[in-house]
């Protein structure tokens, strides 16, 4: 299980920067943080230990009132923003999420307390990154599962996108579970691991991580320290 | 390309602006000054040929620059904006008619000169344009 810090983030888009040997690296951009420590879970009294982390703005007018009362009772006030138009408007986090953290890193947060992006990583750092990845609908093996399919021609008669054979006859007489077939594809959790930050903008909250991240633009997606990453020398 | 949010290309306006090369056209010869890292040791190479293509696309753009060389034409892809290009000189400035020089690379010898530009034009002489 991870227990690394992360961050809630959102993603922001794609694009292509130098690195500092002036080599292009392809990049994805997201916002990540800030984000208030709502809640602390603790071990005697929830069974785990994690911290509950707020992300993003909705305006107080359209946050659900059990939500209001439920951050009043954590002392997690609204802030003030400009507004597009320039009103001031008072925002709570739009996305709650709990990291599960160790008793001892936990320790080291308070409810109320900020994190941003300068805080917890650094250039060149490996993390996963966890999204919700782009919805296909219901998808057939091809897409699916990349099979092959069957000869295009040869007499193949309505039969080239096909999965083939799903098992065998009498015995065991049924279909083994867990057999490839047609059926939604994405808009699932996906995590993708060992990715490599290639730069840090803290004044604007952005990480820059190289590759590919799951889900669209502008999706909610959590950056966490890599959880298989291999202990390198400094 | 579609749309990029605001902040992303926020991330690229330095660079973008910070673009100091020597102004130069599709046709035009060119010395392109890369650096170029072996080991420890950093130095800087010279690339010269004629420049048969450019290709915008904002932080990616790129250009690629032709020469035959010991009759093997070598074609080299830069990003436009990349750091390691420390200078581009523009040696001779060619006439040409379209975009993409592509048609230069079925061409051999006196067939695959441009005409220069320079020796049209009157008074004007700057390459640095």
């Amino acid at each position: 299980m991870n227990t690394h810090l992360g961050l809630i983030g959102k993603k922001l888009g794609c694009t292509q920067i130098f690195d500092a040997n002036g080599n292009v690296a392809r990049v994805t951009v997201v916002e990540a943080g800030p984000c208030i420590v709502v809640r602390k879970r603790s071990e005697e009294k929830d069974g785990y230990v994690a911290l509950q982390l707020g992300f993003g703005e909705r305006r107080e007018k359209l946050t659900k009132k059990p939500l209001v009362g439920y951050f009043e009772k954590n002392n997690v006030a609204a802030k003030t923003v400009k507004s597009r138009k320039g009103h001031d408007v008072k925002v709570y986090p739009r996305t709650l999420k709990e990291i599960r953290l160790s008793i001892e890193d936990a320790a080291k947060f308070e409810v109320g307390q900020a994190l941003t992006v300068q805080d917890l990583f650094t250039e060149g750092q490996l993390v996963d990154v966890t999204g919700t990845s782009k919805g296909r609908g219901f998808s057939g093996v091809f897409r699916r599962h990349h099979f092959a399919g069957m000869v295009s021609t040869h007499g193949t008669h309505e039969y080239r996108r096909h999965g083939g054979s799903i098992g065998t006859n009498m015995t065991p007489g049924r279909t083994l579970p867990g057999i490839k077939m047609p059926g939604q594809h994405g808009n699932k959790r996906a995590t993708v691991q060992n990715l490599r930050i290639a730069k840090i903008v803290a004044d604007q909250n952005l990480v820059l991580i190289e590759g590919s991240v799951p889900g669209s633009d502008e999706a909610v997606v959590t950056v966490r320290g890599a959880v298989k990453a291999k202990k390198k020398k400094a | 390309m579609g749309m990029q949010h605001p902040k992303i290309e926020a991330l690229h306006t330095q660079r973008l602006t910070d673009n100091k090369l020597a102004a130069f056209r599709v046709g035009d010869t060119v010395r392109i000054h890369y650096k170029v890292v072996e080991g420890d040791k950093e130095r800087v190479q010279v690339f010269q040929g004629q420049v048969i293509r450019k290709r915008n696309g904002g932080i990616g753009a790129t250009f690629t620059v032709r020469k035959v060389s010991y009759n093997v034409g070598v074609e080299r892809i830069f990003p436009t904006l990349s750091p390691r290009i420390e200078k581009v000189e523009v040696v001779a400035r060619g006439v040409v008619r379209r975009s993409k020089l592509y048609y230069l690379r079925n061409l051999q010898g006196k067939a695959a000169r441009l005409k220069d530009a320079r020796d049209k034009a009157q008074g004007s002489s700057s390459a640095q344009a």
